[in-house]
C-alpha cells in the first residue's frame, strides 16, 4: 500500500487509508454524521505534515466521537468517559517525543471531563484537543448536554433545554489555551489547516468542530438529515478570524461564528520543567528490553 | 547515573510514606501523578522533591480521577508510574483503576488508609478499604494488594508491587495505613545491585504479528510502549487479542476469564505470608498491616502464658491465601482476626475455613490501633470455646 504514484503525486485515498485500521471498517457512525468528516480532515492534515506515524498517539474518552481512536492506525487509546486529557497528559510526560492528541466529543471533554480540560489548558500541556461538538450526547441516545443550545429538544429536555450552553472557544481561551479555533464540518479545508497549525505549535491547542448528529439531535430540532444541518452550517457560518471568544456563543438557529480566535505564545508545562531541570531525562529512563 | 541516585543506599530513620516513595524510586518509578490527601500527602511531597533529581516527572493533578488516568498514560508511555492516596481519593480512582485492569497496564497505587466512610478520620488510622481494594471498581476481576506493616516494608513492598505489576501487567495496590505511613523507624535501603527488579516483557514477535493482548504461557501478554511503531489499540471495551472491541458474550468470557485466571493460576508466585508458631497452634491469629504488629504482641503474650497460639500475617492481602487458610483450618480450632474495620478480611478467612474452624473477628471502627491486651482477651475467650473438642461430646449426647 504505497501512496506515492508513479508520476510522483500522492494517491490521496491510499494515503488516507494508511492512517486507518481498514480491518475495523465499516465504522459505527450513522449516515449523515459529521464525525467521519472531522476525522478525515484531521488525517489529511497529519498526512501533509509528514509526522512519522509512530510519533503520533491519539487518546479519546467515550462517545460516538471517541470511537475515532479505534479507527486511526496510530497508537490509540480509548479510555474512560471524560478522562482522555489526563491520560494524554501522562502519556505525553512519559514520552515527550510523541505528538499526543485527543479526539473526543463535547460531552466527554466539557461536561464529565471539563475539569481536566481547563487544567490542561492552564498548564499549557503540550497536547492538541480536537472536539467534535454535535450539541448532544450522541452515543447514549440524545440527552441534553453542556453544549446543547437553549430551547433545543432532546430526550431529557423534551420541553426544550432550559439551560444556557458553554461557549467552548471562550472557555478554552479563558483557561489558557494558546490556540483556539472553531469550524463546522462544512469547512473541511479550514479544519485541516487549523489542525496543522495546532500541531505546529507547542502547548495546549483546541479545535472545535461543529458537527451534525442527524440521528438524535437534528431529528428533534428541525434538521432531520445530515445534509439539512450542513446547509444550515453553510448558510449561517460567519468567519470572524480573531474575534473575541466571548462573543462566539451559539444560539439555536442563529449564526455560527467560526475562525481562528486565539494564536498566542506562552511557556508550556514542558518549557517550565526544562527551564528548572534541563531536559528531563525521561527518555533515558524509559524502560529498555528486559535483560 | 539517574538510576543510582534513585537508590539512597544506607540506613535511614524515616516514616512509611517516605519509605514508600523511596521504594518506588528504587524500583525505577519515574512518573508520579497525585493529589494531596492526608495521610498520603508525604508520598507526593517526597516524590515532588526526588523525581526531578533522577530525571523523572512529578505532576500534581486536579483530582484523583486525573491522577489515576495520568499514570495509565505514563505507563503506556514506557515509564514506571505511581500514584498515592487515601479513602476519598481511592473512591475516585476506582473507575480508572478498572481501566488499568482491563487494559493490563502496569502501575502502582498506594492507599494509606484512614478512617471512613466519607471524610471520616482524615488524620487517624483505618483498614476499612480492604474490600474496596478487592471489589471497588465495577465488573469482575482479580487484584493484587500488598499490606506493609512497617516503614521498611513500605520500601520493600512498593518495589515488590512494581515487580508484580510488570510481571502480571496490571495495576498493583499497596494497602498501607495511617500508622504505618506516619510511624518513624529504621529503613535499610540496599545497593541497587542487590535489589531485584522486574522490567516488562517486551514483544518477542515481529511488529506486524504482535498482538498486545495475546496471552503468553502464564496468561500475561507481552507489552510494547506507545511510540515504538506497533500502532496498538487499547480500549476499556471488551476486546480481542489485537485490542479491537468485540461486544459479544464469547469475547467477554475469553477476556475476563483470562484476566481473572492470570492472577488465579499464578497465586503461588504472588502470595507471601509470614507464619509463626502455627505447627502446634490451637488458635491462629490472622492479621495484616499495622494490626499484625499488635496481633504479634498478643501472640507473644499468649505464648508466654503457655497458650498454643499461632500467627499468620497476610503480606499479600489479595489474592487471598485460600489454600493456606483451608489447610490450617483442618488443623486448628479457630482463627482470630484483628483488623481496623468490622470484619472485612475476617469474612474471607471464614469463607476459606469452610466450616472447619471458627473465625472470630476482632473489630475496630478506626481512629486507633488494637491494643494487644484486647486481642489477647479474644484469643483466650476463643480458646475457652474449645470448639472442635466439643463436637464429639455433643454428638455423643
Ligand atoms: C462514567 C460514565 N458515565 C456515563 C457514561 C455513558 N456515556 C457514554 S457516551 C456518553 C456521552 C458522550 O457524549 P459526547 O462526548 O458528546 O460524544 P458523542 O457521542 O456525542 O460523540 C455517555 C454519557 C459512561 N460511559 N461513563
Ligand atoms: S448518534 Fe449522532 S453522533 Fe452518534 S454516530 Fe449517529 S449521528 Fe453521529
Amino acid at each position: 500500500m504505497n501512496a506515492l504514484l508513479e508520476d510522483g503525486t500522492i494517491d490521496q485515498e491510499t494515503a488516507v487509508e494508511q492512517f486507518l485500521r481498514m480491518d475495523r471498517l465499516p465504522h459505527i457512525w450513522c449516515p449523515g454524521c459529521g464525525i467521519g468528516t472531522a476525522m478525515r480532515s484531521t488525517i489529511e492534515a497529519l498526512l501533509e505534515m509528514n509526522i512519522p506515524q509512530e510519533d503520533l498517539a491519539v487518546v479519546s474518552g467515550i462517545g460516538c466521537t471517541a470511537r475515532t481512536a479505534g479507527y486511526l492506525k496510530l497508537d490509540s487509546f480509548h479510555t474512560t468517559h471524560g478522562r482522555a486529557i489526563p491520560f494524554a497528559t501522562g502519556l505525553k510526560l512519559a514520552n515527550p517525543k510523541l505528538n499526543v492528541f485527543v479526539f473526543s466529543g463535547d460531552g466527554d471533554l466539557f461536561a464529565i471531563g471539563g475539569n481536566h480540560l481547563i487544567h490542561a489548558a492552564r498548564r499549557n500541556m503540550d497536547i492538541k484537543v480536537i472536539c467534535v461538538n454535535n450539541f448532544i450526547y450522541g452515543m447514549t441516545g440524545g440527552q441534553v448536554g453542556c453544549t446543547t443550545p437553549t430551547h433545543s429538544k432532546t430526550s431529557t429536555s423534551p420541553y426544550g433545554n432550559y439551560e444556557p450552553p458553554f461557549n467552548l472557544p471562550f472557555l478554552a481561551a479563558a483557561a489558557g489555551a494558546v490556540y483556539v479555533a472553531r469550524w463546522t464540518t462544512y469547512h473541511v479545508r479550514q479544519i485541516k489547516r487549523s489542525v496543522q497549525e495546532a500541531f505546529s505549535k507547542r502547548g495546549f491547542c483546541f479545535v472545535e468542530v461543529i458537527s451534525p448528529c442527524p440521528t438524535v439531535y437534528g431529528s428533534r430540532n428541525g434538521f432531520p438529515t445530515g445534509l439539512d444541518m450542513m446547509k444550515y452550517f453553510k448558510a449561517n457560518s460567519q468567519t470572524l478570524a480573531g474575534a473575541d471568544p466571548r462573543d462566539v456563543g451559539i444560539e439555536l438557529g442563529g449564526k455560527i461564528k467560526v475562525g481562528k480566535f486565539v494564536d498566542a505564545e506562552r511557556p508550556t508545562f514542558q518549557n517550565m520543567l526544562s527551564e528548572m531541570w534541563g531536559d528531563i531525562g525521561l527518555q533515558e529512563n524509559r524502560m529498555v528490553e528486559a535483560e | 547515573m539517574s538510576k543510582e541516585r534513585g537508590v539512597l543506599t544506607g540506613e535511614h530513620f524515616v516514616n512509611g510514606d517516605w519509605a514508600c516513595a523511596e521504594g518506588a524510586l528504587a524500583a525505577g518509578c519515574r512518573f508520579f501523578a497525585g493529589y494531596p490527601i492526608t495521610p498520603a500527602t508525604e508520598i507526593a511531597e517526597r516524590m515532588s522533591k526526588r523525581l526531578p533529581e533522577v530525571g523523572g516527572v512529578f505532576i500534581q493533578m486536579e483530582d484523583e480521577i486525573a491522577s489515576m488516568s495520568a499514570i495509565l498514560g505514563g505507563s503506556w508511555g514506557g515509564v514506571k508510574s505511581m500514584t498515592s492516596t487515601s479513602g476519598p481519593g481511592f473512591s475516585l480512582m476506582m473507575e480508572n483503576f478498572g481501566l488499568g485492569l482491563m487494559t493490563e497496564t502496569p502501575c502502582v497505587v498506594v492507599n494509606v488508609q484512614r478512617g471512613g466512610p466519607s471524610t471520616g478520620l482524615p488524620t487517624l488510622v483505618g483498614q476499612a478499604d480492604m474490600m474496596q481494594a478487592r471489589w471497588g471498581s465495577h465488573g469482575d476481576y482479580e487484584v493484587i494488594a500488598l499490606a506493609p506493616q512497617s516503614p521498611q516494608e513500605c520500601f520493600d513492598l512498593t518495589i515488590e508491587a512494581f515487580n508484580l505489576s510488570e510481571t502480571f501487567r496490571m495495576p498493583v495496590l499497596v494497602m498501607s495505613d495511617e500508622v504505618v505511613g506516619h510511624m518513624t523507624e529504621k529503613v535499610t535501603i540496599p545497593r541497587l545491585a542487590d535489589i531485584r527488579l522486574v522490567e516488562r516483557r517486551k514483544p518477542t514477535v515481529p511488529k506486524e504479528s504482535y498482538k498486545p493482548f495475546q496471552p503468553t504461557e502464564d496468561l500475561v501478554p507481552e507489552m510494547c510502549n506507545a511510540g515504538e511503531g506497533y500502532f496498538i489499540h487499547v480500549t476499556g471495551l471488551t476486546h480481542n487479542e489485537k485490542g479491537y472491541p468485540v461486544i459479544t458474550a464469547e469475547a467477554q468470557e475469553k477476556l475476563v476469564r483470562r484476566l481473572v485466571d492470570k492472577v488465579r493460576v499464578n497465586v503461588d508466585r504472588i502470595i507471601k505470608l509470614e507464619e509463626r508458631f502455627v505447627d502446634d497452634a490451637d488458635v491462629i491469629v490472622v492479621s495484616y498491616g499495622i494490626s499484625a504488629r499488635t496481633a504479634k504482641s498478643a501472640v507473644a503474650m499468649a505464648r508466654a502464658k503457655g497458650l498454643r497460639v499461632g500467627f499468620l500475617r497476610l503480606i499479600t492481602a489479595w489474592p487471598f491465601p485460600e489454600k493456606q487458610i483451608l489447610e490450617l483450618a483442618h488443623r486448628v480450632e479457630a482463627f482470630v482476626v484483628p483488623e481496623i474495620n468490622f470484619g472485612q478480611m475476617a469474612r474471607e478467612v471464614e469463607r476459606c475455613a469452610a466450616g472447619h474452624a471458627l473465625t472470630v473477628p476482632v473489630t475496630h471502627a478506626g481512629g486507633d490501633i488494637h491494643h494487644p491486651e484486647k486481642v489477647l482477651s479474644v484469643i483466650e475467650s476463643t480458646l475457652k470455646l474449645r470448639v472442635k473438642r466439643q463436637v464429639p461430646a455433643l454428638s455423643a449426647q
